[in-house]
């Protein structure tokens, strides 16, 4: 038992309780064999706050059974094609992954962070990692399999995978790699993490079981993929938890490896030439990302002076008082966060996630909100402390503002609402970026807000999005007019999730103005992250604003719209949507419980919003709620009159004297500036931006590092 | 929350749609004397309030009502929000809420006219809003402060420290105002291309509230206003009433613009105003 106090959780300038560096090397190898654990700033000592082993052993296996149990249903589901009987193992283990890591979250929370010693898991460390490795080799064997067919000139998409495979083989095979006493742990953060992949990503599975029986419906064309859909959809999930849980970078690397995988199997799924391209762009894309997280690995394993191979020792060799140490961890996070660049869809990555696309809804849905894009900006915040107050920090925060700022202007051109929700995406994640790029305790704070409040929002509008296609025949905005009167269920839902990405007082607006208080407070560079931010949000109001006034517009004349929603559909629908508005009513409660407890541990010191501020915030939550429950209650007549046409209305507001005595039918369009903004043209530019921010990253790094 | 801020809250619910209305009256005055018009009484505004609020109430749909009322809610919760000494970006936030329900009520008309209104309402939010955030920056970065408390409390004019922060303010405060040249969305003036715009098919009480509604949002603005040379009562509203007048006189010398001039034009301004007096204080204050 070392004697970390939380007291003694040092703020970034605190010095490693040791006198050198190394003497430090000998504890932290020591500490591997023991009870707890390396002495790491960033812990609470659960036996300070009274937890037993009972309690340990139980944590034990639920983390092993929310990274193992979705496997079961993925086996089971891939055996059975038989629609029934699918749909009840779909919605039984999605419940059970849902209540575990709801369980856990209540287990766990109080716990605050906790690290597993190898000998928990009960069975031999060489063993697991020798295991972990094969299933490295198999991963880059499977993938190496599919680019049998690609045209000679993809020849790069499997060269990645052949050197990125050999060098992780490198490492291993030189014997060199440091034993990791610690493969797995959890933390305030990973508990939320894994409750947005338990919760909404079950949700997005049960989803699924309705919305592809009709998908097949709609493409008979097709051939029925559904076993190998819901396998992946499982094994995404069981990687999911991967991310988040291992603290043991090799591992940590695999279930990365699997989420690139997953994902190229899912983009892929309808098998047109579009989703082959698509799939095998986004898979070149994220090898592209793995290749610096696999570099990342050789560097620890082989020149490294930290000797560890575990995510919390290079995350605290930050706070360590050494500056050598700290440019190492500040390499091994750059590269990583390069990685996660890629997996989050940041310019110039950003194309894999629009033509993702052409995936079923459900798995845009998936990889939008609960996994894949959140897997890269968890590891990017993860690392926050290590890049807090360092140029390459800033610059990486500079990729994201780019992103953030132009895919919002971007968003404004798109009609295609898919398109508008992946841009939109992709620029909520950059706004995460800019914060971890940061790194500041309050920039961190708003980070991870924005990742819940997101995964919530987008996930409902997603699927919301993809009902309604089913629906209407189209995923046109366009097309979306009137439908909170000709269904209210879907309008409603639409409204709400689109309320939870840009308005006050709901959640992403919650976050984007803590982001921007966080962004305000940095003296050390100039302040243009601020001012991006000050920028991007006026298009991010204008295109969500439209789309919004597109649905609640009342139609000119009735619309028929056949078919009934399924009720997996409509259940997580209706579920997803009243999370959105819980979330923002119910933000501060997460933020004392799980977010601030994570920041104070890791940075010593507390951050949180003014309560004056948050009791008016939820104010206005429950003025835009009462408001429209007063308008309800109401039952007086009111007098309609038709809409002015310039006094030539035929049949009300549906049509209209035209010239020449013509009967002309009233349409309106919304505003998409296409003379004037040129999505292809502001992607080249932003690419153009970003790769330069990037370059000029990496040379900072080498620049603090010492190699230059 | 102390008993003046609560105080002055209730002043503002109280006294901003007089003021306002006011205002809106001298506006009238002093526009028909810029044209060689008498112009009306300088209560006109308010007798066209009442003469609405005595209209037979029709509606184009049901939901109508509720979007003003949204609008006339948030933006009044803004006001008082800012002159309780509230925090200046919540006080943003609540204004562009109600800004919103306006230009929902207007979308779900489904007409020719207010649909466009609309957009070009929303257009105009996109060019107004990175300068008004710029500003709120520039206000934190010199008095390292969000709320309008500490802000009033800084010792000097905070002019002398962002006097192109203001200028640029002055400049999307014509967005605002619905001024010409930038009066796209619906302007004071009865036919304009769009007939009314934004608010064509809103009437009787939906209308007045509107305008009061509309009254309280130029009260807040010139607070916003007053934060620059807050140092002086007397002086500060002294600039308040300069800022006015130059806005009434923008109005009646200029041909209202198109939109892209008035997105382009307000990004450059805030870029060139906000922008580059914020990277200079932020090097002097560091």
């Amino acid at each position: 038992m070392h004697p970390t106090t939380p007291d003694a959780a040092g703020g970034p300038d605190l010095k490693w309780p040791t006198d050198g560096c190394d003497d430090q090397r000998a504890r932290t190898v020591t500490s591997r064999f023991q009870e707890d654990g390396p002495l790491s700033p960033h812990r609470f000592e659960p036996e300070h706050l009274g937890f037993g082993n009972a309690t340990k052993r139980l944590s034990v296996k639920l983390i092993l059974f929310l990274l193992l149990f979705p496997l079961i249903p993925a086996v089971l589901l891939a055996i059975t094609g038989h629609q029934g009987i699918r749909a009840i193992i779909v919605r039984l283990s999605a419940a059970a992954i849902a209540a575990a890591s709801i369980y856990a979250a209540w287990l766990f929370l109080p716990m605050g962070a906790h690290f597993f010693e190898a000998g928990r898991l009960g069975v031999s460390m060489h063993l697991l990692d020798k295991a972990v490795f094969g299933a490295e080799m198999l991963v880059a064997a499977v993938l190496l399999l599919f680019c049998v067919r690609l045209k000679p000139i993809q020849w790069w998409i499997p060269l990645l995978i052949i050197v990125q495979a050999g060098m992780i083989a490198w490492c291993e095979m030189g014997g060199e790699v440091p034993e990791s006493g610690l493969p797995l742990y959890f933390d305030q953060f990973s508990i939320i993490m894994a409750l947005i992949i338990g919760i909404i990503g079950s949700l997005i599975c049960v989803y699924a079981i309705s919305y592809m029986e009709d998908y097949h419906h709609h493409h008979t064309e097709m051939k029925d993929g559904r076993k190998g859909f819901f396998f992946i959809f499982f094994l995404f999930l069981a990687a999911m938890f991967g991310v988040v849980f291992c603290n043991n970078l090799i591992w940590l690397y695999l279930c990365w490896e699997i989420t690139t995988l997953s994902s190229f199997l899912l983009i892929g799924y309808s098998k047109t030439d579009e989703a082959r391209a698509n799939a095998f762009r986004a898979l070149g894309m994220n090898l592209i990302g793995g290749l610096g997280f696999a570099f990342a690995i050789v560097y620890l394993v082989k020149w490294s002076p930290m000797h560890t191979i575990e995510l919390s020792q290079v995350i605290s060799a930050a706070t360590s008082g050494d500056a050598g140490w700290h440019g190492a961890a500040l390499i091994v996070a750059i590269l990583i966060s390069f990685a996660g660049l890629a997996k989050a869809a940041q310019m110039p990555f950003s194309s894999w996630l629009l033509g993702a696309m052409v995936a079923p809804t459900p798995v845009s849905a998936l990889l939008h909100s609960s996994t894949m894009v959140k897997a890269g900006v968890f590891v990017i915040v993860k690392f926050a402390p290590v890049l807090m107050g360092s140029w390459a920090g800033y610059l990486l925060a500079c990729v994201g503002g780019i992103t953030f700022l132009m895919t919002s202007i971007i968003a404004i051109t798109q009609s295609n609402a898919k398109r508008v929700l992946a841009y939109s995406t992709i620029a909520n994640l950059g706004l995460i970026v800019m914060c971890a790029g940061v790194g500041t305790p309050a920039a961190v704070w708003a980070a991870i807000m924005l990742i819940i409040f997101h995964a919530v929002a987008k996930a409902l509008l997603f699927l919301g999005v993809g009902t309604i296609e089913h629906r209407i025949g189209s995923r046109d905005i366009e097309d979306m007019g009137g439908l909170i009167v000709s269904r209210p269920f879907l309008g409603l839902v639409m409204v709400i999730g689109m309320l939870g990405m840009f308005l006050a007082p709901f959640g992403m607006l919650i976050s984007k103005w803590a982001c921007l208080e966080a962004l305000s407070t940095i003296s050390t560079f100039p302040p243009i992250l601020a001012v991006i931010l000050a920028y991007g949000s006026a298009p991010t109001l204008f295109f969500w604003a439209k789309w919004m006034g597109k649905v609640v517009s009342v139609p000119t004349s009735p619309l028929k719209i056949a078919g009934v929603i399924g009720k997996d559909e409509s259940v997580v629908l209706f579920l997803l949507a009243v999370m959105t508005v819980l979330a923002s009513g119910l933000f501060p409660l997460g933020a004392k419980g799980a977010v601030e407890p994570y920041i104070g541990a890791v940075y010593g010191q507390a951050t949180a919003l003014s309560a004056g501020n948050v009791t008016i915030m939820v104010i206005m939550l429950g003025l835009m709620v009462l408001l429209p429950l007063s308008f309800l209650g109401r039952r007086r007549e009111v007098q309609l009159v038709s809409t002015y046409l310039a006094g030539a209305n035929i049949e009300g507001n549906a049509t209209f004297l035209g010239s020449i005595g013509a009967k002309q039918q009233v349409g309106n369009r919304n505003y998409y500036l296409a003379g004037f903004l040129s999505e292809r043209k502001l992607s080249t530019a932003s690419i153009i931006l970003s790769i330069a921010a990037i370059v000029a990253m990496f040379v900072a790094v080498s620049a603090r590092a010492g190699c230059l | 929350m102390t008993t003046k801020s609560i105080a002055m809250a209730l002043g503002y619910v109280v006294l901003a749609p007089v003021i306002g209305g006011l205002l809106a009256g001298v506006d009238r005055v002093i526009s028909a004397r810029m044209q060689g018009r008498k112009g009306p009484p300088i209560m006109q505004p308010f007798f066209d309030v009442f003469k609405l609020l005595a209209k037979q109430y029709v509606t184009v749909n049901k939901f109508q009502s509720f979007y003003v009322a949204g609008f006339a809610i948030f933006t009044i919760v803004a006001g008082a929000l800012f002159f309780a000494g509230g925090d200046l970006l919540l006080v943003i936030f609540a204004l562009t809420v109600g800004g919103i329900f306006l230009v929902l009520g207007a979308y779900s008309a489904n007409s020719p006219y207010s649909t466009i209104g609309a957009d070009r309402e929303l257009l105009q939010m996109m060019a107004y809003e990175p300068m008004v955030i710029l500003a709120a920056l520039g206000l934190f970065m010199v008095t390292k402060s969000f709320r309008v408390a500490d802000i009033l409390a800084f010792p000097k004019p905070l002019i002398e420290y962002l006097p192109a922060v203001f200028l640029g303010f002055l400049f999307i405060l014509t967005i605002k105002f619905r001024k010409s040249p930038f009066d796209l969305s619906s302007s004071h003036h009865a036919h304009q291309e769009l007939v009314r715009g934004l608010t064509t098919e809103f009437s009787g009480r939906a209308l007045a509230l509107i305008e009061v509604a509309h009254w309280y949002e130029n009260v807040l603005l010139l607070g916003f206003v007053y934060l620059f040379v807050a140092t002086n009562v007397w002086l500060g509203l002294a600039v308040c009433a300069a800022a006015y007048f130059l806005e009434v006189l923008i109005d009646n010398t200029y041909a209202r613009l198109t939109w892209k001039p008035m997105v382009v034009w307000s990004w450059v301004v805030a870029g060139v105003f906000g922008v580059a007096n914020i990277m200079v204080v932020h090097s002097l204050l560091k």
